[in-house]
């Protein structure tokens, strides 16, 4: 099921969360709303899925207006960052609950469960109550409990902000790995750059309440519109008038043309690759990635001066 | 030395009276309480004290519930108003409540119903009672709703529940705790009701006459194992609403 987004505002008293924004998402894609707080995404997200009115603008969901329908009547799967889990419920109730206002026959809500516990491997926990639950199955029985009614979009506030890491990561791979399996048109939140170019197909950059940019994770990243987009997605310097990612500056030992002389302030190895805070003779500081052979290779060291040039910069007005 | 301090004041205004009244009656001799008990004015007067109850204590679960979720789901003008007026019965005094229904329903008042006596009778005493025990449950409902927050509901909502199934299934059984704890608050309020009923019930003795008022009409008429029956069976009352509210506490929790 397609969504179109059309020229929606949002104000919350004198406060405008979203700022006449139009989004257009495909059927069967995996979209992220990227943006930092208070950029507009979680709201959007939400009139969506009819939890929020907008003040003006419309919701198309697979061509029909929905923007006065209830959240009852959406046909949406939402996802919430801290579960609402059903307290007074057991795993298999929450799971069973869309079906079960639906006034399906018993049977046929057993065996839906019983498949979506088996699918977000809750296998063995069906009779427990969500305070029994780590956060991880708490998040996973939310997202079975969602799926239930087999909505046509699934939509996700923030899946993972409140799970640790390591957790964080595998709900990433498992995302991505249903929505490979189910197709279902899936629109996720998140404030997390790299949650968003790993798991998402198209993401959308908010600040602000206003869109910045729609495209795909490579070309967000290579082909930012805008200042804003080339910071927030990945890291970047300003160098004089243009920008430059931290791996796209070459170092050499000897000055060469164009080349801007710099003291390496600190050095830091992480994993395969070096990390390098760069002072600038004016003053300006620059981050420097490179890879671990290139820094053994020049004898790098904290203190030392050393010449930089970059291989790819923008040029925003 | 706090707990000393909590406990030996406890003692002194609580424990102090209520031992003294169980010692006396002990002293008469419990025949004569239990006279005094099974009269049948006595039993009539229980019998209304828990007619008034029973009618008083769903009433204001209801609107307990209802002005709660209002209060903390919705926004309306007037709003802070509705949450001061809530606690306006436990600022007034009952007195003063007896007093207001009195000039309302009397002669030169308000309000009249044709031919249905509301004065010195079922109705009024019970518009006083419902009166002076409205806060309870609301006081203990709004609360809990703040702390689970609406987040349970918008997931029912999402999937497909509608307004009233979300009520039933989601919002009832997440502040059940807080209801039944705030209707043993009401229902020991409702029983324990005095000055409010007393204004407007007349005190007839075998007609108007509450267990409270009982009481008080045995001691008036210096029949005092008559007071101290009565007051035995409403002191052990006490007890156990207080026993039950006891073992209801921790469950507010981990509801």
């Amino acid at each position: 099921m397609s969504i179109t987004v059309r020229n929606v505002t949002k104000r919350f008293g004198t406060f405008v969360a979203l700022d006449d924004v139009s989004v257009d998402v495909a059927t069967g894609s995996l979209t992220a709303l990227l943006g930092p707080s208070g950029s507009g995404k979680s709201t959007l997200l939400r009139i969506i899925a009819g939890l929020e009115t907008p003040d003006a603008g419309e919701i198309i969901l697979a061509g029909e207006d929905a923007t006065s329908l209830t959240p009852q009547n959406r046909g949406v799967g939402f996802v919430f960052q801290h579960y609402a889990a059903f307290k007074h419920m057991t795993v298999r109730e929450n799971i069973g609950f869309a079906l079960k206002v639906r006034k399906r026959p018993r049977a046929e809500i057993s065996a839906r469960v019983d498949e979506l516990i088996e699918l977000v491997q809750l296998k063995g926990f069906g009779h427990r109550f969500p305070a029994q639950l780590s956060g991880g199955q708490r998040q996973r029985m939310a997202l079975a409990r969602a799926l239930a009614a087999e909505p046509k979009v699934l939509l996700l506030d923030e899946p993972f902000g409140a799970l640790d890491a390591r957790v964080r990561a595998e709900l990433r791979a498992w995302l991505r790995r249903l929505h490979e399996e189910t197709h279902t048109t899936t629109v996720f939140v998140t404030h997390d750059q790299e949650e968003a170019m790993e798991v998402a197909d198209s993401v959308v950059v908010m600040n602000d309440g206003h869109v910045e940019q729609v495209a795909p994770p490579r070309v967000l990243y290579d082909e930012p519109k805008n200042q804003f987009v080339m910071s927030f997605v990945g890291q970047a310097n300003r160098f004089g008038e243009s920008w430059v990612r931290p791996h796209d500056l070459v170092v050499t030992l000897e000055p060469n043309g164009s080349t801007r002389e710099v003291l390496i302030d600190r050095l830091v190895h992480v994993g395969p690759e070096v990390r390098a805070e760069l002072v600038r003779d004016d003053g300006e500081r620059l981050d420097l990635q490179l890879s671990r052979d290139e820094a053994d290779r020049l004898e790098l060291a904290a203190g030392q001066i050393v010449y930089v040039k970059p291989t790819r910069e923008r040029v925003f007005d | 030395m706090r707990k000393t301090i909590a406990l030996s004041y406890l003692s002194v205004v609580l424990l102090g009276p209520l031992a003294m009244l169980f010692w006396r009656i002990w002293a008469e001799g419990l025949g004569k309480a239990w006279t005094a008990i099974t009269e049948p004015d006595t039993l009539h007067a229980f019998r209304l004290t828990i007619e008034i109850t029973a009618i008083a204590v769903p009433l204001n679960t209801i609107f307990g519930i209802v002005v709660g979720l209002a209060i903390v789901r919705r926004r309306f003008p007037g709003k802070g108003l509705v949450n001061a007026f809530v606690d306006l019965p436990l600022a007034l005094s009952p007195v003063v409540v007896g007093l207001s229904l009195f000039l309302l329903y009397g002669r030169t008042g308000w309000i009249h119903l044709g031919h249905v006596q509301i004065l010195f009778a079922l109705p009024a005493m019970v518009l006083a009672t419902v009166f002076v025990s409205v806060p309870y449950v609301a006081r203990e409902v709004i609360p809990t709703l703040r702390e689970v927050g609406d987040e349970q509901e918008q997931a029912a909502h999402t999937l497909g529940a509608s307004g009233w199934q979300t009520f039933w299934r989601i919002t009832l059984p997440s502040i059940r705790w807080a209801i039944i704890y705030g209707v043993v608050v009401t229902t020991a309020r409702c029983l324990g009701e005095y000055g409010a009923v007393a204004v407007v019930s007349g005190s007839i003795s075998g007609r108007t006459e509450t267990a409270t008022l009982r009481v008080q009409n045995y001691y008036e008429n210096l029949d005092q194992s008559g007071a101290y029956g009565v007051s035995l069976v409403l002191g052990l009352i006490a007890i156990v609403v207080l026993v039950v509210m006891t073992l209801l506490k921790p469950k507010e929790g981990t509801a």
